[in-house]
């Protein structure tokens, strides 16, 4: 336990817009990613996923509060060391048609990422790395010549992939990296995914809205709500027992593929508020079926009530019956 | 009336659609019979390329007009007087008159689907006057009606409102209004949930169950999402490359699939793996490769190249698609050969 996370982000805060009625993307985040860890970050459109993904690669700076890489404040280093830093922290976005550059042959996308790093000297060495990296994520040297729009989807995410990989990153978040793909196409970028974490020992931030896949890959949770953390567990303990009324609604509303399988239908009212104007107290009590009057009141602050379990949830007397 | 619940609202039959481009015919649709029964909902199922939604727009007759197109076929409707009508060769006056009334349709992305400078209500009227002849003011108070029923709230401002000033699984609710609004027997729903969060679209689901089961609403169920089709179907047709591949009762295709693709397409589902115990790399089931191209597809069976069962016989021709005599389909020579030694 005494292993310095690799990331730790400590309160971390970003608002867009006017001072006076911000949009308040993440709102008081915090959680750590140790070395060789997957973290999974789950939560419905707008409740803030991306955002943290990006701060914490320095793409957006945070409005308050801190992101540590190896206990350095990313915030705070020159713009130097940070690119500097980039090599260490890469990004695989969620759509592979609008984020590689369509003008571009594949071998100058990962090409482009060795030369400003200075990782390969001259043409020949950054060829044989580039053949490398297409083999490394199963596509053939000759793809090197082609351009973007020749490749399907599930190809050009491998491109993504691989110009993530060119720099040798400790890091990665990959942001909703298959919600573009076909299933059977997601199942072969899964695969990738697992098979080169195991092989470069990385570190993942895997944002997915799809908890199937989060299930399958990822080794701790975060549940996000309306920019807030709602739940941070084990992935076995979250999908064992959820124990935030949020999460448990989020496992609900996600069917299984086996008609034999009826979960518990927990069906929410209403639609997800706006984080321009927030619920006062609990942000989710809006929606939440156990929501009591004092929800109102005060916001629950994300507590450990056992090791490694979070919750920020005030009904704390719900989630004590239900300790194993 | 006993056969009323066992003819079939919608019969298709060995509906094809061609389109011609510059570089050759593509065949997006080939050879694709289902039948949907009063009440019930049928699935397609497929990834992107397989022809579910041009099987969803040849029925409508809503391809574009600018593509040119063949289609073969036939699509009998049993309409609400019980006349039999096949879609596919009604005249475009009176195909007018059943699109929209008697088969309505609810699309992916409720956005683009509604018109952004008409208010919601107007939307919904439009369709009241035009296919029952309401006056303004009684069109008006259908639209009021059909958003309460659609469980909006606030539903006498919401229909002075335009869809922008709505949010995402708002607008699909709208759409779902505006396409019940005639009480159509049949719906087409394509895409429906694609669009929205798990959460909203449990919402809809449930929305959409509700309002079957008090207007026996048939549905075709147009998804690429096996999690929703395993609780939301009744019967469901598994699409590749333009073709069915299989069909099935819902539960009996999950417990045992029977083709190939469906095999792979369900093995390789995250959500259907076994919890991991042991310490060294998980690996998914993946179906190899990708769909061949449209304008280039393989001599036999569509999905041979990625198949891992694949024999000879595979490559001399496309196999039939045949029935077992207990309501399953099967496309696939494999099988063939085991119905052929039963």
């Amino acid at each position: 336990m005494s292993v310095q996370p690799l990331i730790e982000v400590k309160q971390l805060k970003r608002y867009f817009g006017s001072s006076a009625r911000p949009v308040r993307a993440v709102d008081d985040v915090s959680f750590t990613i140790q070395p060789g860890e997957t973290l999974g970050l789950v939560g419905e459109s707008g409740s803030g996923k991306s955002t943290i993904g990006r701060t914490l690669l320095r793409l957006i700076d945070a409005s308050s509060g801190q992101v540590l890489y190896r206990g350095e404040d990313l915030g705070t280093t020159t713009s130097k060391r940070m690119r500097q830093l980039r090599s260490k922290l890469q990004i695989i976005f969620q759509d592979p048609y609008a984020s590689l550059n369509p003008k571009m042959r594949v071998r100058d996308i990962l090409g482009e990422a060795l030369a400003t790093h200075g990782l390969a000297q001259g043409p020949g060495q950054s060829m044989a790395r580039i053949a490398e990296l297409l083999d490394l994520v199963g596509l053939r040297p000759e793809h090197a010549s082609r351009y973007p729009h020749e490749f399907s989807g599930g190809q050009r995410q491998r491109i993504g992939v691989a110009r993530a990989l060119a720099v040798e990153p400790e890091f990665i978040v990959a942001d909703e990296p298959l919600s573009a793909l076909d299933v059977s196409i997601q199942a072969q970028v899964v695969n990738l995914l697992c098979d080169l974490r195991e092989r470069l020992k990385l570190t993942m931030l895997f944002i997915s809205h799809d908890l199937d896949v989060v299930e399958y890959l990822c080794d701790r949770v975060v549940v996000l709500y309306l920019g807030r953390v709602m739940e941070v567990a084990s992935t076995q303990a979250l999908f064992e027992r959820p124990l935030h009324p949020y999460t448990q609604a989020l496992l609900a509303a996600s069917p299984k593929p086996d008609p034999e399988i009826k979960t518990e239908r927990i069906v929410l009212k209403g639609d997800i508020p706006s984080p321009i104007d927030p619920p006062s107290g609990c942000v989710f009590r809006t929606r939440c079926p156990q929501a009591v009057a004092a929800c109102a009141d005060t916001r629950p602050e994300l507590e450990e009530i056992r090791p490694g379990r979070w919750v920020a949830c005030s009904r704390r007397e719900l989630m004590m019956d239900t300790q194993a | 009336m006993p056969d009323a619940m066992t003819t079939p609202r919608l019969q298709v039959r060995h509906l094809s659609t061609t389109f011609h481009t510059d570089e050759g015919a593509v065949h997006s649709v080939a050879e694709v019979s289902f039948d949907i029964l009063p009440g019930r909902t049928t699935a397609l199922v497929g990834e992107s390329g397989s022809g579910k939604s041009v099987t969803s727009l040849t029925l409508m007759r809503l391809l574009p007009r600018t593509a040119r197109t063949t289609v073969a076929g036939s699509a009998l409707f049993v309409d609400r007087s019980g006349q039999t009508v096949d879609l596919l060769s009604l005249p475009e006056r009176q195909m007018r008159a059943v699109r929209g009334n008697q088969i309505a349709m609810i699309f992916q992305e409720p956005m683009t689907s509604l018109n952004p400078v008409f208010t919601i209500g107007e939307q919904i009227a439009e369709s009241v006057r035009l296919h029952k002849g309401a006056s303004h003011a009684e069109a008006l108070a259908r639209a009021r009606q059909m958003l309460d029923l659609v469980e909006i709230p606030a539903a006498g401002q919401r229909l002075h409102e335009y869809p922008h000033q709505l949010s995402g699984g708002m607008r699909q609710r709208v759409m779902i209004a505006l396409a019940m609004a005639c009480d159509p027997t049949l719906l087409i729903a394509d895409e429906p949930t694609t669009a929205l969060d798990v959460t909203i679209q449990a919402q809809i689901l449930e929305l959409m169950r509700k309002l079957q089961r008090e207007m026996g609403t048939s549905i075709l169920f147009i998804t690429h999402n096996l999690g929703v089709v395993a609780h939301h179907a009744d019967e469901v047709a598994v699409m590749y490359a333009g073709r069915i591949v299989e069909a099935a009762p819902v539960r009996e295709l999950f417990a045992a699939p029977r083709h190939p693709y469906t095999q792979g397409l369900l093995a390789c589902l995250p959500g259907k793996q076994p919890p991991h115990r042991g310490t060294g790399p998980r690996r998914l089931y993946a179906i190899r490769g990708q769909v061949s191209s449209p304008l280039a597809p393989p001599p036999g069976c569509a999905f041979a190249p990625r198949c891992d069962r694949t024999i000879p016989r595979c490559d001399l021709a496309m196999p039939e698609l045949l029935a077992d005599g207990a309501g399953r389909q099967t496309r696939c020579v494999l099988t063939e050969a085991t119905q052929e030694a039963a």
